[in-house]
């Protein structure tokens, strides 16, 4: 198969050779002594062997130093020089290892290795320590030393404990002076000052007095709550480091073309308008720009959530974002990056998103009404005491200390995050990664259902609808031809007929923004454009039929007559099951797409969504949503595209298809990965009964206050007391949060375990399995009268 | 109570050195690739 292209570059494999290159060398960043690190996100890679293959493979290129392969993040890490590598491009070497991969860019993406993880891990560690020894020396005390084995255990415990606390309680401290700062009280804030208040007592009271202290006390209590912390930070990191793994970015330069016709590759910010940029065949338009020479398809679906491909021809405007199909094309730059269509989408994103800062979440709310009861309540015993004993404020700061460690206890800090990490590790295995917390929390409220069209409700894939004309032989050489090409329109008609064996045909082209051309059994065969085809048919064609079909591919023998291939795009299998299903748990639905009317109505009523609006803009989308927020409703909206990128950020809580763009992924709550839509029902009930879990531990944490708080206003509660309910009521909260892990374990999504992956390049144009067509019961039948 | 002089320091040594020894493995970058690790110990060489 050979390629026809309309603007011949001389030596067009050197160039893209260099282009390769100076791209590789974009993203590199500077290690000192002459080194450079590449990084590279491989999501194919899954095993040892695969290690193997990449870390050797990329060894033996000349210039490397090493590569290093991590399983977890799927990123290889390429030390190289340059002057020993003059065309380096990592990218095609795996692919010759066979791995698909893409350049992660320091640049674009924040890259720093989870510092905070690292720093909260080490005080974790810190605070075991401590908490373990104290605890230990604590329990001899407890049992019943002499008091001068009980003096010296006390000021053993000290030296440890002080450290420790002063170290460990770092987060605390620093969140609480940031909460103060702003005149506000979180649940940080009675947590600093229990811990700092409990260690000046004991100060004194292993120093001078005869009481016992409460070292193990506020070691402990940092230990428990740095659980919390940690496992909630892990939760975030994890969706976020699965999130980048699918990352396929926008580009981040273009090889620009100079006056001269020499090409370079240069960033995105030097593009000026009126430059002249190259894009191949398969990649993205970098920026919103006009063709100025090339034919060649368009896949504008990610952008604004048109179905069918567009013909690409010389004065057309493309968005930045566009997937260009067949045939490189030269276009003119309108704009400059920051101003370009996605520029402006992230501008809109940014508003949007402000709607939902005020959103509290509920640990805050929480600690909103909490933390003046504890001060007050801690206040009010110390007062109390100071009156009863007529003045020994040595008693009463004992007592208040004991109200304030019984009050923050661990249950109630502990009592939201471990509920959301476990939901979050129930919804990852079923194949829903969850960014925070508050997306939980807003799904369970959620009482509206908004979808895309293209690519959400549908694969954004187009099948073939109906087949016009033609003999089944015709069909074949149809679909035999169709097999060589790598348009989406032209995949779909390979299923025409599957039996294609014996059809041989000869001098196959393909013509960029055509289609097909071949010989068979001597004539001439097309297969692509209408008007192409027709050129070759029958004088006499028949005219397009009319039905509800986003695009059309025709095929004809030279001669004979027109076979018209009328495509749709094809809905997910379980998209009517899911929206039923949704409809029952008591959601209204609807539809908001970037689509024409046709297609939306076909697809709103094959799924059974009344209220469906067509061709919308990215602002139009958002003002929908922010009418149906503004009428009371909890909007949860699930989208794909660039075009939806808005309307995620905007809805109360969001949900993209792994398969959708990098900021419709970026802007989402929840992003799921498989071919169907069955996760968003099951993240819904998983995120209500986590709300349920919730609620019931914050009634076990206050179960207990309501027990033990008189015990400690009344001056009853010693520190062994303290650390026994402490534990104990930690316990319990944790025990109830993993019952979570039973939530809709009946639907299985996807095969536990499956990390979510997805091609680097591919996007909506890599052919599905054709499984998913023939369990779709009889997708052919869609859309035709 | 002599023996204390001896045995609480023992703990308290055998406590920090774990401390150190998980410290040290962390910034070592030993956790950064746990999945990685778990398939490596198949690799023959």
């Amino acid at each position: 198969m050979t390629c026809c292209s309309s603007s011949p570059v001389p030596n067009q494999q050197a160039l893209k050779r260099r282009l390769d290159h100076e791209r590789t060398l974009a993203a590199a960043h500077d290690l000192g002594n002459g080194l450079l690190q590449t990084d590279l996100i491989v999501p194919a890679m899954h095993c040892v062997a695969c290690i193997r293959t990449i870390e050797t493979g990329m060894g033996a290129l000349p210039g490397v130093e090493d590569a290093r392969a991590n399983l977890s993040t799927r990123r290889v890490s390429v030390r190289w020089r340059p002057e020993a590598a003059a065309d380096a491009d990592f990218v095609s070497a795996l692919a010759g290892l066979g791995f698909e991969a893409s350049l992660y860019d320091h640049a674009n993406l924040a890259s720093q290795a989870d510092e905070t993880g690292r720093r909260l891990l080490i005080c974790l560690a810190v605070a075991g320590f401590a908490a373990a020894n104290v605890m230990l020396l604590s329990v001899s005390v407890w049992a019943g030393a002499d008091a001068e084995t009980q003096r010296l255990f006390q000021l053993i415990s000290g030296l440890i404990a002080v450290p420790a606390s002063v170290f460990a309680g770092q987060p605390f401290y620093r969140s609480a002076l940031a909460a103060l700062r702003n005149r506000r009280l979180n649940m940080d804030v009675p947590i600093s000052l229990a811990v700092l208040l409990a260690l000046g007592v004991s100060i004194y009271e292993a120093l001078y007095g005869t009481h016992e202290t409460w070292f193990e006390a506020s070691v402990t209590l940092l230990f428990f709550l740095l659980i919390g912390r940690y496992l909630d930070h892990m939760m975030r990191e994890r969706a976020r480091s699965a999130i980048l793994q699918l990352s396929r970015l926008m580009p981040s330069g273009a090889s620009k073309l100079s006056a001269s016709g020499d090409a370079s590759y240069v960033p995105l910010a030097e593009l000026q308008a009126g430059d002249s940029i190259l894009v191949a065949a398969g990649e993205r338009v970098p920026v919103d720009a006009r063709i100025a020479s090339g034919l060649s398809d368009l896949d504008r679906s990610l952008v604004n959530g048109e179905s069918a491909a567009v013909q690409a021809r010389p004065g057309l405007e493309v968005e930045a974002g566009v997937l260009n199909l067949t045939g490189p094309l030269t276009l003119e730059v309108l704009r400059p990056a920051d101003r370009s269509f996605v520029a402006n989408v992230i501008t809109l994103m940014e508003a949007a998103s402000q709607s939902n800062s005020h959103h509290v979440r509920i640990a805050d709310r929480t600690a909103a009404l909490y933390a003046p009861v504890v001060h007050i309540v801690s206040a009010a015993s110390f007062i109390g005491w100071m009156v009863w004993t007529g003045g020994d404020w040595y008693t009463s700061l004992n007592v208040a200390i004991a109200v304030l460690i019984i009050t923050c206890p661990c249950a109630l800090a502990l009592a939201v995050p471990i509920a959301q990490v476990v939901a979050a590790n129930r919804l990852f295995r079923s194949g829903v990664m969850v960014k925070d917390g508050a997306a939980l929390e807003r799904l369970a409220e959620a009482d509206t259902v908004v979808f895309d069209k293209t690519g959400t409700l549908t694969l954004g894939e187009p099948r073939i609808a109906s087949i016009h004309g033609g003999s089944d032989e015709e069909h074949a050489v149809a679909a035999m031809l169709a097999r060589l090409s790598t348009h989406p329109a032209a995949r779909a008609a390979a299923s025409a007929q599957s039996a294609t064996q014996g059809v041989l045909v000869s001098d196959v082209q393909e013509l960029a923004g055509l289609g097909l051309e071949a010989n068979w059994k001597g004539r001439k065969v097309r297969l692509g454009r209408r008007s192409w085809v027709s050129d070759i048919a029958r004088s006499t064609a028949a005219p397009a039929p009319k039905t509800m079909a986003t695009s059309e591919v025709c095929f004809a023998v030279a001669g004979g007559d027109i076979v018209s291939f009328q495509l749709s795009d094809t809905l997910r299998t379980d998209a009517a099951t899911v929206v039923g299903k949704l409809r029952n748990m008591g959601f209204a639905t609807a539809i908001l797409s970037g689509d024409a009317a046709g297609p939306v109505e076909a697809a709103a009523a094959q799924v059974g969504i009344e209220s469906a609006a067509s061709s919308l803009t990215p602002e139009g989308k958002t003002a929908r949503v922010e009418e149906l927020r503004a009428s009371g409703r909890n909007v949860l909206y699930v989208g794909d595209g660039l075009n939806d990128a808005p309307a995620l950020a905007a809805a109360n809580v969001s949900m993209a298809p792994a398969s959708g763009s990098d900021i419709g992924r970026a802007s989402a709550g929840l992003v799921f990965t498989g071919k169907g839509l069955a996760a968003i029902p099951v993240a819904i009930e998983v995120a209500r009964a986590t709300g349920k879990t919730v609620r019931q531990n914050f009634a076990l944490a206050i179960g207990y206050n309501m027990f033990a708080v008189p015990l400690a206003v009344l001056g009853y509660v010693t520190p062994l007391i303290a650390a026994l309910a402490m534990s104990s009521s930690s316990i319990l909260v944790v025990a109830n949060s993993l019952r979570l892990n039973l939530v809709a374990r009946h639907q299985a999504i996807m095969p536990a375990g499956q990390a979510p992956r997805d091609s680097t390049t591919g996007d909506k144009t890599q052919p599905s399995s054709p499984k998913a067509s023939s369990d779709a019961g009889n997708p052919r039948l869609e859309a035709v009268k | 109570m002599s023996h204390l002089v001896f045995l609480i320091p023992i703990a308290l040594g055998l406590g920090a050195l774990g401390l150190v020894a998980f410290i040290w493995s962390l910034r070592n970058g030993q956790y950064d690739d746990l999945d990685g690790a778990a398939e490596r110990i198949l690799d023959d060489d």
